[in-house]
């Protein structure tokens, strides 16, 4: 846990210091500390304060976000494959976005609308999910978890039929917006996000008992005390709360909530009493490294988020994968 | 701890898994539930476990419904033994038979000194203190059912539902399985309801024995009582001879009587 506070404070130094214009990490610390008179001026003190703080803040929040709900629907779905998109989050937010983007009938969504656009079609989704499958009592939520699959692919041509009715340079914004990225951070988006993201972290971070009792059924759980329905419930409004907020400002940015979780997992086992706080850390960490690979490599152009995610997360996951392996046959 | 369910009725699936029915238990009891499959048994103990709803009637134990308790209430009322347990893939023995102290957790407070206490000498008392750190699904099917037995004891209720407690274990580990359960639950007053599929192991652990078939219970006494009624063979649609070997009844399944 020490181990992962001090990846996520190197990390974020790190894209701080990181851009067109590098600034050296020590001022960036000596300041953010105030160990003393500030060392950064002038535009260096608008790059860091306007432009790269609040784009790492939004990564950690995003990143820890989606590490977390994605291993709450993992334990509360007793599914591996489980991802913080599985009840439709991503769908109805990409719906929500393309509609805001493309517009409808010759009517354009104001500008900045995007995202609440997005947040209103994320919880849509989610909403209509649950409607169609909430009440189903079979095990583990499996209807609930087809249910999903369901809206999501309503949702999913509902977003390419809008899509193929717009124009060409609607498509690749569209495009854009879909593959995820941190450009647009601000620190009014920021503070959009903070409540649902805050919302979302304390419920995963209370619930991780719950969970490890729930690994072993829904009916073994309800005989050892947990109020199996409610439990289930609460998580899943928690964690869809917190990705339709971060999901809509950010974009689809795949691969953090399914691999970071299994990640941990594979270092320090099954309890999600131990994995929830290193989701926090981990998806945080990660997500920010991702970004500011994303946004130097090609500098000025950025790739994008999500191609970033997986091209460093999977190479890590497999090597991990196999030396725990071996580490235990 | 007295148990006493009056007129309870089970639905699943649309169909009638237990029609009203009603058995008393008294305080260091062993019920024997027995019956051919889909006579309702599991149906049945789940319903006195509290874990499936009633569509009717009520389960009192020591005068209190367990179906008008809270989940967190209801474990520390009556433990269930399920007829087949899932073991969480890496969840440690001592994890495991942890989870039966759950419902006296709060949200956010872990595990008392008294819970950590209590999950040691449940170890101790299934005789698996060593495994305690193994990962519950490396270990033989023998272990695992005494972990079950461990996380239900660490619940710490004088009531113990078991569905088919002894499923695929070898005849050596059915009984230490029930001899376990015998000695450190009845003899310590609490009360056993199990369903079991072998007759002679149901018949010598019963105080009371009770047939089901066709979501009833069709008959109920003492071993010697059921084994002499026609009600068993009706049930299962068998002869059974009941011969005595050394001083123990042995049943024995005859020829097929109705199809």
């Amino acid at each position: 846990m020490g181990f992962s506070l001090l990846a996520v404070a190197a990390v974020s130094l790190w894209a701080l210091a990181t851009g067109p214009t590098p600034i050296a990490w020590t001022s960036i610390a000596h300041d953010i500390l105030h160990l003393g008179p500030p060392r950064l001026t002038g535009i260096n003190r608008f790059f860091i304060n306007d432009l790269r703080a609040p784009r790492v803040v939004l990564g950690l929040l995003a990143g820890a976000t989606l590490a977390t709900a994605g291993a709450t629907y993992q334990g509360v779905f007793r599914n591996p494959l489980a991802d913080p998109y599985l009840l439709g989050v991503a769908a109805g937010a990409g719906l929500g976005a393309t509609v805001a983007l493309v517009g409808v009938n010759g009517w354009i969504a104001p500008a900045g609308a995007v995202t609440w656009f997005a947040f209103v079609g994320a919880l849509s989704s989610v909403a209509l999910t649950w409607l169609v499958g909430g009440r189903s009592r079979r095990s583990g939520g499996a209807t609930l978890v087809l249910a999903g699959v369901a809206i999501s692919s309503l949702f999913t041509s509902a977003q390419t039929f809008v899509q193929q009715s717009a124009n060409s340079s609607s498509i690749a914004r569209v495009y854009i917006w879909l593959l995820g990225s941190l450009a647009q951070a601000s620190w009014s988006t920021v503070w959009r996000v903070t409540p649902y993201v805050v919302i979302a972290l304390v419920v995963a971070l209370a619930s991780a008992r719950a969970l490890d009792v729930l690994a072993v059924g829904d009916v073994e759980s309800r005989s050892l005390g947990l109020p199996v329905s409610r439990v289930r419930f609460i998580v899943i409004v928690a964690s869809s709360l917190g990705t339709a907020a971060v999901v809509s400002a950010v974009g689809l940015i795949g691969f953090v909530g399914l691999i970071v979780p299994h990640l941990i997992r594979l270092v320090v086992g099954t309890s999600y009493r131990r994995i929830m706080p290193l989701a926090i850390t981990s998806g945080a960490a990660f997500l920010v490294f991702a970004d500011t690979i994303a946004r130097t490599v090609i500098s000025p152009s950025e790739l994008p988020l999500g191609v970033v995610t997986a091209l460093f997360g999977a190479p890590v996951f497999v090597i991990l994968l196999w030396t725990r392996q071996g580490a235990t046959t | 701890m007295r148990v006493s369910a009056r007129n309870i009725a089970v639905s699943a699936g649309g169909r009638d898994a237990v029609r009203p029915s009603s058995l008393e238990a008294a305080e260091g009891q062993w019920i024997s539930l027995v019956g051919p499959n889909g006579a309702g048994k599991t149906s049945l103990v789940e319903a006195l476990a509290g874990v499936r709803r009633v569509t009717q009637g009520e389960v009192l134990v020591d005068g209190r419904d367990v179906h008008a308790m809270s989940e967190r209430e209801r474990a520390a009322t009556v433990a269930f033994v399920p007829q087949h347990p899932l073991f969480p893939a890496g969840m440690s023995v001592i994890d495991y038979v942890a989870l039966g102290r759950h419902a006296r957790h709060g949200l956010w407070r872990g595990p008392s000194p008294e819970d950590h206490a209590t999950v040691g000498h449940s170890l101790e008392r299934v005789g698996i203190s060593a495994l305690a750190n193994r990962e519950i699904d490396s270990l033989s099917g023998g272990e695992r059912q005494r972990a079950v037995i461990a996380r239900a004891l660490a619940q710490t209720t004088t009531f113990i539902v078991m569905d088919e407690p002894t499923n695929g274990l070898d005849v050596r580990h059915q009984v230490d399985i029930l001899e376990l359960v015998r000695r450190e639950v009845v003899e310590c007053g609490a009360t056993v309801i199990a369903t079991l599929h072998d007759l002679t192991l149901a018949g010598h652990f019963a105080d009371t024995m009770m047939v089901m078939n066709e979501g009833r219970i069709v008959t109920q006494g003492t071993a010697r009582d059921v084994a002499a009624s026609t009600e068993l063979r009706d049930a299962y649609g068998i002869e059974i001879m009941v011969v005595d070997v050394a001083g123990r009844d042995v049943w024995v399944p005859g020829r097929v009587t109705s199809s």
